[in-house]
Formats: C-alpha cells, sequence, structure tokens
C-alpha cells in the first residue's frame, strides 16, 4: 500500500484533534504545553505533505519556522509554569483565574 | 568620515552590551537581596542623598553605602561611547560639509537588505508608484538627519557626563548606562534610518526604553506604574503609526523615504485623495510619541524616571521624534490640509491646555513637564501652519534650554536631597549660585526673553502662524496666533513662578535640609554651563529678516520636495510687520515675567492664594489637571463592561435625575397623581434603564471568566461552525 496524501492528513488530522482536546480538557499547565506541541507538530506534518505533493519548498520553509516558534512558545510557556507554581503551588489551571470578569 | 555612518549607532549598541553583560554577571552572585534598596520617600526622585543626609554625596567617598562594582568601567564605556558616537557624528556631518547639505545633498548606506518581499506584483491603480517591495537596512543622512543628529548625540553625552555626577550612588549604576546607551542607539536608528520601517524600529526602540528608565525604581509602585502607563499609552499612538506605515506601503510598493516622497511630489494628483487619512493615521503616532492631546497622559508621569532621563528622553530628544516624523513627511501634509489644520488645532490646544496646568503644579519636574508638553505643541503649531523648518528649529533650541532646565532641576533635587516640592524651597539662589545662573538663563530664553535662542524660534512659529492661509477655515490662523501668543505669556509665568519659588524669596523648607544645601559637582555644573550657553547662541542660526539671517531655514529647505501643481508662496516678510509681531511677543512674555515676580516674590503668593479662593472651581480644575487622568481611569482603565456600566448608571443618578428633580420643582405643590407619576412612572424608567443595564453586564461578565481554556472552547466551537458554514454554503 502507498501512503498518499490523504494518509497524512488523516493522520496530522488525528494529531491536532489530541493536541487540542487536550489543551481544552486537562488541568495540568505542563500537559496543555505538550498538547500545543502535539498541535502545532500537526500542522508541520501537513505543511511538509503538502509541500511534498506540491514541490513547492514553501511549505518546508515554513515548518521550519514554526519549529522555531515553538521553541520560543516552550521557552515562554516552561517561564511561565515554573513562575505560577512559585505563586500557587500548584500546576491546576483552574487555578488561574483572576482575570475573571 | 562619511563612511563610518553604519557606526554612530553600532557604537552605544556595544556601549549596552558591555554594560549590560558586565552589570548582569556581577549582580547575579548578590542576590535579589541586595538589589536596589537606596530609595528616598515616595513621590521624590530616589537620591542616595535622602537617605544619608549626613554624607555630603558629592565627595565619592561614601562610607555608609557599598562600593558599585564596575562603577569605573560603566562610566568610561557608558560616557565613552556616547562620546565617540558624538564625534562620528560631527565627522560626518562636516565631511559631507553644511553647503552640501544646504543645496540638497544626502548620503545613503545599505547596510543588507532586510525584507525582500519579491512579491513584483502590479502596484495597485496608482500611476507613478514605486512598487519595488523591499525593505532596506538603511542609513540616510541629509539636512534634517543632521541636525537632529548633531544636537542628539551632543546633549546626549553632556547628559551622560551629567549622570555620571547623578546616579554615582545608586546601586543600579551599570544598569542606568546600559540602558541610556541602548537609549542612544534606538534614537540614532530612529534619526538614520532612511526608510519607515527602520524609523518604526527605532521609534519603538526609544518607547522601550523610556518604558525602562521611567521603571528604573521598580520596586517603587508608582514609578513601575508610570512606566506601564506610557507604554500602553504609546501603543495607542503607535497603532495609528503602523497602520499609516501599512497604507504608504499599499499606496507607494515602498518604504524609502526619498523614493516615496518623490513619487508623490511628482504625482501629486493621483495621491491626494489618500493623503488626508494616511497624514492623520501618522499624525495619531506622532501624538502618542510626542504627548499631545489626549495622548499627553503618559509625560507628566514619565516625571518618576530619574531627572537625567527626564532631560534627555522625555524632553530633549525623543519625545521631538513625533514632530522629527511629521517633518519628516512634510510632503504628505502639505498634500492634506485638512489634515495640516487637525495638526495646527490640536497643536495649538496643547500647547494652552498644558501650560494652564502647568500654572498650578509644585512639583519642580512636573511643571517642566508640563512646561515640554505646552513647547511640543507650539512645534506642532508650526508643522500645521506648514512652518516645518521653524518647527525644528523650535525642536533645536528647546533641547538646549529644556535640558538645561531639567539637568538644573535634577541639581535642585540633588542639593535639597531628594525634594521635589517647590514650597518647601527659596532662596536658593545663594546657595547654588552656578546651578541658579544656569537654570536662570535657560528660564529667560524659554520665557522668550529678546536675543536669547527661544525668543527667535518661538517668534519664526508665531509669524508663521500669522501668515498661514486655510482655505477651509480662513479666520482660524489669527486664532491660533492669539492662543499661541497667550501661550507665551502663560508660558514666562510659569517659568517665572517656578525660578521665584525655587531660588528668590526665603527658603521655606526644614533646618535640617537647609544645613546640607550645597553645589553639585563639577560633572554636573560643566553640562548645565555648556548647555545654558548653547541656549544663549543656538537661536542665532534662525536669524529674522536680516538677509541670509535664518541659516537653518535655509538648511533644511531642501526637505520641502516641491510639490508638482501646488502654488505655495513663500515666506512675505513685511519688516514692520515683523517688528510689530516681536514687540508684542516680547509685552507678553514681559507682563507673564512681571506678574509672576510681583505675586510670588514680592507678594509672596498671596495674590494667587486669593484667586484661588474667589474662583475655587477653576482653582480645582487646574490643580486637578482637569481631571483628565481620572474621566481616562473612569471611561477605559475600569473598562467599558462593569466600570461602563456603573459610569452609566452614575450618569444616570446625577444627569438624568435632573429631569425628574426638575419637574418636581416646576410643579411644586402641584397633584398628588403628578408625584405618583414621577415616582413610579419617571423614576421608574430612570431606574430602569439603569437597572437594565446593570442586569445586561452581570449577564456579559459571565463570558469573562478567566479560563483559557473556555475560550480556547469557543474559539474552537466558533471556528467549527465557521468552516461548517464555508463548507455547507459555499
Amino acid at each position: 500500500m502507498t501512503i498518499t496524501l490523504n494518509h497524512y492528513m488523516i493522520v496530522s488530522f488525528l494529531l491536532f484533534s489530541i493536541g487540542f482536546m487536550g489543551v481544552l480538557v486537562r488541568r495540568n499547565f505542563l500537559t496543555i504545553l505538550m498538547s500545543v506541541e502535539l498541535m502545532l507538530n500537526a500542522v508541520n506534518l501537513n505543511l511538509i505533505a503538502f509541500s511534498r505533493r506540491l514541490s513547492d519548498l514553501t511549505g518546508q520553509v515554513f515548518s521550519i519556522f514554526v519549529i522555531t516558534i515553538a521553541a520560543g512558545e516552550a521557552a515562554i510557556g516552561l517561564a511561565l509554569t515554573i513562575s505560577f507554581f512559585r505563586q500557587r503551588r500548584t500546576l491546576d489551571v483552574e487555578e488561574a483565574n483572576t482575570m475573571q470578569g | 568620515m562619511r563612511n563610518l555612518l553604519w557606526a554612530i549607532p553600532l557604537v552605544p549598541l556595544i556601549g549596552f552590551l558591555i554594560n549590560g553583560v558586565v552589570y548582569l554577571l556581577s549582580h547575579r552572585t548578590k542576590g535579589a537581596a541586595h538589589g536596589h534598596g537606596h530609595g528616598s520617600g515616595a513621590g521624590s526622585d530616589a537620591h542616595t542623598a535622602a537617605t544619608a543626609p549626613d554624607v555630603s554625596p558629592d565627595t565619592g567617598h561614601d562610607p555608609g553605602h557599598h562600593d558599585i562594582p564596575f562603577k569605573g568601567l560603566h562610566t568610561i564605556v557608558g560616557v565613552g561611547s556616547a562620546l565617540i558616537a558624538c564625534l562620528l557624528a560631527f565627522g560626518a556631518v562636516f565631511d559631507i560639509g553644511l553647503k552640501a547639505f544646504t543645496e540638497g545633498a544626502s548620503h545613503s548606506m545599505t547596510l543588507w537588505r532586510w525584507i525582500p518581499l519579491g512579491i513584483n506584483q502590479a502596484v495597485g491603480q496608482i500611476p507613478g508608484a514605486v512598487g519595488d517591495w523591499y525593505v532596506d537596512v538603511t542609513l540616510r543622512v541629509d539636512s534634517l538627519s543632521a541636525l537632529m543628529l548633531l544636537f542628539v548625540t551632543f546633549v546626549g553625552f553632556l547628559i551622560h557626563v551629567y549622570s555620571s555626577g547623578y546616579m554615582g550612588h545608586e546601586e543600579g549604576y551599570g544598569r542606568f548606562f546600559a540602558y541610556l546607551n541602548l537609549f542612544m542607539f534606538a534614537m540614532l536608528v530612529l534619526v538614520l534610518g532612511g526608510n519607515f520601517l527602520m524609523l518604526f524600529v527605532g521609534w519603538e526602540g526609544v518607547g522601550l526604553c523610556s518604558y525602562l528608565l521611567i521603571g528604573y525604581y521598580y520596586e517603587k509602585k508608582f514609578a513601575a506604574d508610570a512606566g506601564k502607563k506610557a507604554f500602553v499609552v504609546n501603543r495607542i499612538g503607535d497603532f495609528g503609526f503602523i497602520l499609516g506605515i501599512f497604507a504608504v506601503f499599499a499606496l507607494f510598493g515602498s518604504l524609502d523615504f526619498q523614493k516615496v516622497f518623490a513619487a508623490a511630489a511628482a504625482n501629486p494628483a493621483a495621491y491626494t485623495p489618500y493623503m488626508t487619512v494616511l497624514c492623520l493615521l501618522l499624525f495619531v503616532g506622532a501624538c502618542g510619541k510626542s504627548a499631545q492631546f489626549p495622548l499627553y497622559v503618559w509625560l507628566p508621569d514619565a516625571m518618576a524616571g530619574p531627572t537625567p532621563v527626564s532631560a534627555l528622553i522625555h524632553a530633549a530628544t525623543m519625545v521631538t521624534a513625533g514632530v522629527y516624523m511629521v517633518a519628516r513627511c512634510n510632503v504628505f501634509f502639505r498634500m492634506a490640509p485638512h489634515a495640516m489644520i487637525v495638526v495646527a488645532v490640536v497643536g495649538a490646544f496643547t500647547a494652552l491646555f498644558a501650560a494652564t496646568i502647568g500654572l498650578m503644579q509644585n512639583d519642580i519636574k512636573k511643571v517642566l513637564a508640563y512646561s515640554t508638553v505646552s513647547q511640543l505643541g507650539y512645534m506642532f503649531l508650526a508643522c500645521g501652519v506648514g512652518a516645518f523648518t521653524e518647527g525644528m528649529f523650535h525642536v533645536t533650541t528647546h533641547a538646549f534650554f529644556k535640558a538645561c532646565l531639567f539637568l538644573g532641576a535634577g541639581s535642585v533635587i540633588h542639593a535639597m536631597g531628594g525634594e521635589q516640592d517647590i514650597r518647601r524651597m527659596g532662596g536658593l539662589a545663594k546657595k547654588i549660585p552656578r546651578t541658579y545662573w544656569t537654570f536662570f538663563i535657560a528660564t529667560l530664553t524659554i520665557s522668550g526673553v529678546p536675543f536669547l535662542a527661544a525668543f527667535f524660534s518661538k517668534d519664526a512659529i508665531k509669524a508663521a502662524v500669522f501668515h498661514a492661509e486655510f482655505e477651509a477655515v480662513p479666520w482660524l490662523p489669527k486664532v491660533l496666533y492669539a492662543v499661541a501668543l497667550f501661550t507665551a505669556g502663560l508660558t514666562a509665568f510659569y517659568m517665572f513662578r517656578l525660578l521665584s519659588l525655587t531660588f528668590w524669596g526665603k527658603f521655606r523648607g526644614t533646618a535640617e535640609q537647609e544645613s546640607h544645601v550645597h553645589e553639585s559637582p563639577a560633572s554636573m555644573t560643566v553640562p548645565l554651563m555648556v548647555l545654558a550657553f548653547l541656549s544663549i547662541v543656538s537661536g542665532y542660526v534662525g536669524v529674522p529678516i536680516i538677509e541670509h539671517g535664518d541659516r537653518i531655514g535655509e538648511f533644511l529647505r531642501p526637505i520641502r520636495l516641491p510639490i508638482a501643481g501646488l502654488n505655495e508662496k513663500g515666506p512675505h516678510e513685511s519688516l514692520s510687520l515683523e517688528l510689530a509681531l516681536m514687540a508684542a511677543a516680547v509685552a507678553v512674555a514681559s507682563i507673564g515675567i512681571y506678574l509672576a515676580w510681583s505675586w510670588y516674590t514680592k507678594g509672596e503668593g498671596r495674590t494667587p492664594a486669593r484667586l484661588a479662593e474667589q474662583w475655587p472651581g477653576v482653582y480645582r480644575a487646574v490643580t486637578n489637571k482637569y481631571f483628565v487622568d481620572e474621566a481616562y481611569d473612569k471611561v477605559f482603565v475600569n473598562g467599558l463592561a462593569l466600570g461602563g456600566g456603573r459610569f452609566l448608571w452614575e450618569v444616570d443618578a446625577t444627569v438624568i435625575d435632573l429631569i425628574p428633580n426638575g419637574a418636581a420643582a416646576v410643579t411644586k405643590g402641584a397633584s398628588w397623581v403628578a408625584s405618583i407619576f414621577d415616582q413610579y412612572v419617571v423614576d421608574g424608567l430612570v431606574n430602569g434603564v439603569a437597572g437594565t443595564l446593570q442586569g445586561l453586564f452581570r449577564v456579559f461578565r459571565r463570558a469573562q471568566t478567566g479560563r483559557v481554556q473556555n475560550y480556547a472552547l469557543v474559539m474552537g466551537g466558533g471556528l467549527f461552525c465557521l468552516v461548517a458554514v464555508y463548507l455547507l454554503f459555499r
């Protein structure tokens, strides 16, 4: 069986959905960060798959950008996590509700 | 030398890196507790002299404090990089030659291609657009940049020297010089940038440094808050500015100053329809950075930073960036007469408004801050009537005399051990003579005393306003002239009030304060003297009437590209009218000076006190700065959700309730039916409106759960719906 674009897209879709559900339902700061990474990588997979299919390198270049941004995002996210933990002694995002209207 | 243009901003950047790294490394081992604990009382410039009043702060051998690590290195790198930048700037400008600039020469240097867009698409519908679709890192010096370059680096260098004395006992000495060097870098990028994006990078860079330096005493809440306020208010302006840059890019397909302005000037018919909007967007940016109404509120608060910062950033250089930008874009503005009217009116209004607030302030730095806002209004008024060169002339003289005033104020604060309230000063003239004389000269200058610098620059602006012509509102220039003249009188009044209360009369502080008033060290007084000298002589580059007297006007003329088909008349000079305008200015200034002297020195403040009693409402409004901050707090800061509901409720309670109350008064003694009607129908309506709004907001605020996951869920759901609708109904 040859692996077609559709397969890539299905995997990418599943990865993205898992990541998105993770962001929505998990309560742990770190898990949410990991879920975001999952979503980003799902997008990368999509970009690269289309880049192959269309023989256009732009998609691959973009995925490099995404990886770079993801690194920055992880750094900021972890810094936030640490500072949050220092203040609240917990990683539960339910506790982060001081912006409530 | 001209090929070293790239080195001018680079040197302060290197200074910033060295100072920053050394500071970080030398402070990481000490721990946070050692930080910056040498503040004085709230509300004053945190100054070590206040916490150690028995120790003369200018000896440099202060046994009560820890030695500042690497202080010598920080001084050499910080002041040295400013000096090198200054020398390079003078070298580059004089290598090209002032005469060449006057004839329109410019020198560009493209360092590298920054954003190669390579779109190559057809440019809109506008003929004559540039359409090169790339942005380079370009440094360019033409006459306007050269002028800015010279005074920014020179005043910057002097203030670096001054800071080495003024900040000498601060724990964060290295941090301060790192920020100051970073500021010089950003300001030089702003001035030398050859396209809108470079200008914007510098613009944001100086904004960042402004934020960092206002919040320099970050452990104090008011300083940290002031920094944030400056940053947020500037964001509002920058929003307009960046939209303006987008508009330029969309219209011309390029951001390069030379190309864009040449294209606009060559083909005005195609571009004029867009110019009003474009200019207003750019002007919003200028309003934020240059503290014009209604975005001026951050500048008075910015005085929470150290005084040299107030002098350099919030008086001499950064806040004039808006004027520089408007003068730079003069081709656009001249094509948009309606935008020009807005600029002129906002400028004149700000000048008057800030001057009236300055009349009643009691903090020495706040008076100067409102004075700065007022003078910036003057500059925009000049730009608004098309007198861009006169505006830039005032920018230059203002840089000298306002820096001198601020540094003098810093020296006074230093002498008073951190005291900033002028009600507790007085009679300082004999105790700190060098500070007094320099401050006195600068005060004379800003008041418009004849043959000092600001006399010429203000006179040039007023003459230009008087001769201006607005097609849409022909009577406007005369009104603006009256406002400018009146403001000049107010300026003379509040500056001499400041001088009287600070230096003349009897000392009103405590005996302890009096005992240790002392002159500042040479590192502070020498820059003061240089600046005082410049605020005497710098006006002679723009003498009116005399043939070739207006050197600065001729120097800057090349930036006024002639616009095809636009007939602009030159300055029509009539000797007698010119002299009459001058005489009016001198008369108004003299009245202001005399009143201030007779009220505050001779009368020891009795007349103002009586006036305040007579008109308590006016007095309260002015001393509270017209409640603008409070209004902003209420409308914007408290938010339009909950705060908005309460605000409307109060409007209901105070304004709309007047209707039933008034009705009740008119129909006093009327029938019982009417009162029932009042009680249940009218009040019911009033309270019903308020209640409905309150109820609505009670529902809407539920949406603000503060939980990011809820927001993510709603976003995901919305996206799903959009995609679903798109797929089903496309």
